[in-house]
C-alpha cells in the first residue's frame, strides 16, 4: 500500500503517485467511502493519450457512476486488470491494490499544480463544513 | 416539496450516527443510506438478518362498524379476505385507476384496522381517506408521528425477533400481532419489502431506541446487523417490489405496474373499479417490465431500454443486483407483449449494452413461496 502522505490529489478525489515520468492513479480512501461499493470499472484503453483534467475512466458504485480525470497529461501505459475483475479492491485498498491505471507523463511538471496530502486534508475539511452533514 | 423544508429525523437518528451510518436526505427524512457497505448489508439480509429503520413510514388507524366497508371502497384488494391477525398488500386506486399509494392493511380486530402507508404520501393518503369516509361509520386516526417502525428481515429474522417478542415467532407470513413491548402497546407483522422472510415492528417513538438497540445487541450472535436504505433499495428491486413515487404514482395503474393480482374486480364496488375494469378488457399500452443486463455495467433510473432498435421506454428503477451480480432495472415499456428472453439493450454512457427481458421478481428467496409477495 502506498503512503497517502506522499501522494498528490485532485479536487475530484483522484490520487497520483509520481516517480519521474511514471504516474499511478487511483481514488482516495475518502472517495471510496463516499461513493460506496464499487461494482464496475471501465478503464481507459492502453495507448490512449490523455490531457490533464480529461475524463478517461469510469468507476461505478451501487449508487452512481463517477468519471475519473487524468491528473497529468500523458499516455496510458497500464490498467489494473485485478481491479477491473474485482472492483471491490477499490473499497478495500484505495491506496494500493485498488489503483486504476498508470500513465507515462508527457509533462511531469504538471503534478506540481496538484494538492499535496496536507492541502487535500484541508480541502476535505472545507468540503465537509460546506456540506449539510 | 420545497427544498428549504426542514429535514425530519426518526427517533433512531442519534443511534444511526453513533453506528457510523451515512445519513442522506430521503424524501425529506434524514436516514442512513448505509452503515458499512450496501453490498455487505444486502448479503447480510439475504443470508442472516438485516435491521432497518423504516420509521418514516406512516400509520393510519381505521376503526368503527363501517371500517371494513370503508376500506373495501378505497382499496383495490379484497380486505374482507383478512380477519383479525392477518395483513394484506393493496393499492389505493383513484377514479382513473391510477394509484394514490401502495399500502399494507392489517386487521387488528373486527372493525379495527391499521394501514401502513408510505412516508411521502402519508398526508395525501390521510386526506384521501377523510374525503371518502363520508357516509361511513368510521373513525380515522393518523398516528404517523406517534409510531416508529423497525424491520427485521432475512432467514434468521424470526429468531432475532423472538429474542424480544417470543410470541411473534409463530406468526404466519402476513400475520399481524398486537402486543405490549416494554409496557407499550405495539404491533408486529410478518411482512417486509426485501423478498425475505421478515417482521416489522410498529412501536411508539418512546421505545423505538430500546427495540432497535436490544435487537442489535441480542441479535448480533445470530448475525443481525444494521442496514441502510441503499440495501433496502437493491433488495426490494431484486424482489420485484414497487417503490411509490418512482415506479408507481397517481397516473400509473395497477395493471400497468404488472400487479394485476392486487385488483379484485369481483369483490364489489370500489374507487377506480370502472376504469380498471375497462383497462382489463381493452388491455394496457405499457407495462412495468424487468430487464437484465447481459454484460457488465450499472444501469440507473432514466436509462433508455431499446427493443427492436427503438426506445421502448426508460428505467424507473435500476441498480446493480448483488444477488445476480449484474445490472437490473424495471421500466414502463410500450411493448406489453414482450416475452421473457426477448433481446433488448440498455443505453449507458452513450453505449448500447446487450440485455434481455426477464420475469420479475429477479430474485426469489428459497425461504418464501411465490405467493408470499
Amino acid at each position: 500500500m502506498l503512503d497517502p502522505k506522499k501522494l498528490k490529489y485532485l479536487k475530484s478525489h483522484e490520487w497520483l503517485d509520481m516517480n519521474g515520468d511514471a504516474g499511478t492513479v487511483g481514488i482516495s480512501d475518502h472517495a471510496q467511502k463516499e461513493i460506496t461499493d464499487v461494482v464496475f470499472i471501465e478503464p481507459p484503453k492502453v495507448g490512449r493519450q490523455v490531457k490533464q483534467g480529461e475524463a478517461c475512466c469510469v468507476v461505478e458504485s451501487v449508487k452512481a457512476a463517477f468519471d475519473i480525470y487524468a491528473p497529468v497529461s500523458g499516455e496510458i501505459v497500464a490498467v489494473n486488470a485485478d481491479a477491473v475483475k474485482d472492483p471491490a479492491l477499490v473499497n478495500t485498498e484505495a491506496f494500493g491494490k485498488g489503483w486504476l491505471f498508470k500513465l507515462k507523463a508527457s509533462s511531469p511538471g504538471e503534478a506540481s499544480k496538484l494538492m499535496d496530502h496536507a492541502a487535500y486534508e484541508e480541502f476535505l475539511k472545507a468540503e465537509a463544513a460546506h456540506g449539510s452533514h | 416539496m420545497s427544498t428549504s423544508a426542514v429535514l425530519r429525523r426518526t427517533a433512531l437518528y442519534e443511534s444511526h450516527k453513533s453506528l457510523g451510518g451515512k445519513i442522506v436526505d430521503f424524501h425529506g427524512w434524514e436516514l442512513p443510506v448505509q452503515f458499512e457497505s450496501i453490498i455487505k448489508e444486502h448479503e447480510a439480509t439475504r443470508r442472516r438478518c438485516g435491521l432497518f429503520d423504516v420509521s418514516h413510514m406512516g400509520q393510519v388507524f381505521v376503526t368503527g362498524p363501517g371500517a371494513l366497508a370503508f376500506l373495501q371502497k378505497v382499496n383495490a384488494n379484497d380486505i374482507a379476505r383478512i380477519g383479525p391477525g392477518k395483513a394484506i398488500y393493496s393499492h389505493l386506486p383513484n377514479e382513473r385507476g391510477g394509484v394514490v399509494d401502495d399500502v399494507i392493511v392489517s386487521c387488528l380486530a373486527q372493525g379495527r384496522y391499521l394501514v401502513v402507508v408510505n412516508a411521502a404520501t402519508a398526508d395525501k393518503d390521510f386526506a384521501w381517506f377523510q374525503k371518502h369516509a363520508r357516509g361511513f361509520d368510521v373513525a380515522l386516526e393518523n398516528k404517523s408521528d406517534h409510531f416508529g417502525m423497525i424491520a427485521a428481515q432475512g432467514p434468521r429474522a424470526a429468531e432475532v425477533t423472538a429474542l424480544i417478542a417470543p410470541a411473534a415467532f409463530s406468526l404466519p407470513r402476513f400475520g399481524a400481532l398486537e402486543l405490549e413491548l416494554y409496557g407499550q402497546p405495539s404491533f408486529i407483522t410478518r411482512t417486509g419489502y426485501t423478498g425475505e422472510d421478515g417482521f416489522e415492528f410498529i412501536v411508539p417513538n418512546e421505545i423505538v431506541v430500546r427495540v432497535w438497540e436490544d435487537l442489535l445487541a441480542q441479535g448480533r450472535s445470530l448475525g443481525a446487523q444494521p442496514c441502510g436504505l441503499g440495501a433496502r433499495d437493491t433488495l426490494r428491486l431484486e424482489a420485484g417490489y414497487l417503490l411509490y413515487g418512482q415506479d408507481l404514482d397517481d397516473n400509473i395503474t395497477t395493471y400497468e405496474a404488472n400487479y394485476g393480482w392486487v385488483v379484485k374486480l369481483e369483490k364489489g364496488d370500489f374507487i377506480g373499479k370502472d376504469a380498471l375494469k375497462k383497462q382489463r378488457t381493452e388491455g394496457i399500452l405499457r407495462k412495468l417490465t424487468g430487464v437484465k443486463l447481459l454484460e457488465r455495467g450499472v444501469p440507473r433510473a432514466g436509462a433508455s431500454v431499446l427493443v427492436d432498435g427503438r426506445e421502448a421506454g426508460k428505467f424507473c428503477s435500476a441498480t446493480y443486483s448483488p444477488s445476480l451480480q449484474s445490472g437490473i432495472g424495471t421500466g414502463y415499456l410500450d411493448r406489453p407483449d414482450l416475452a421473457p428472453g426477448t433481446k433488448a439493450s440498455v443505453v449507458l454512457h452513450g453505449r448500447e449494452i446487450p440485455a434481455e427481458i426477464v420475469k420479475t421478481p429477479f430474485y426469489l428467496s428459497s425461504n418464501l413461496k411465490k405467493g408470499d409477495l
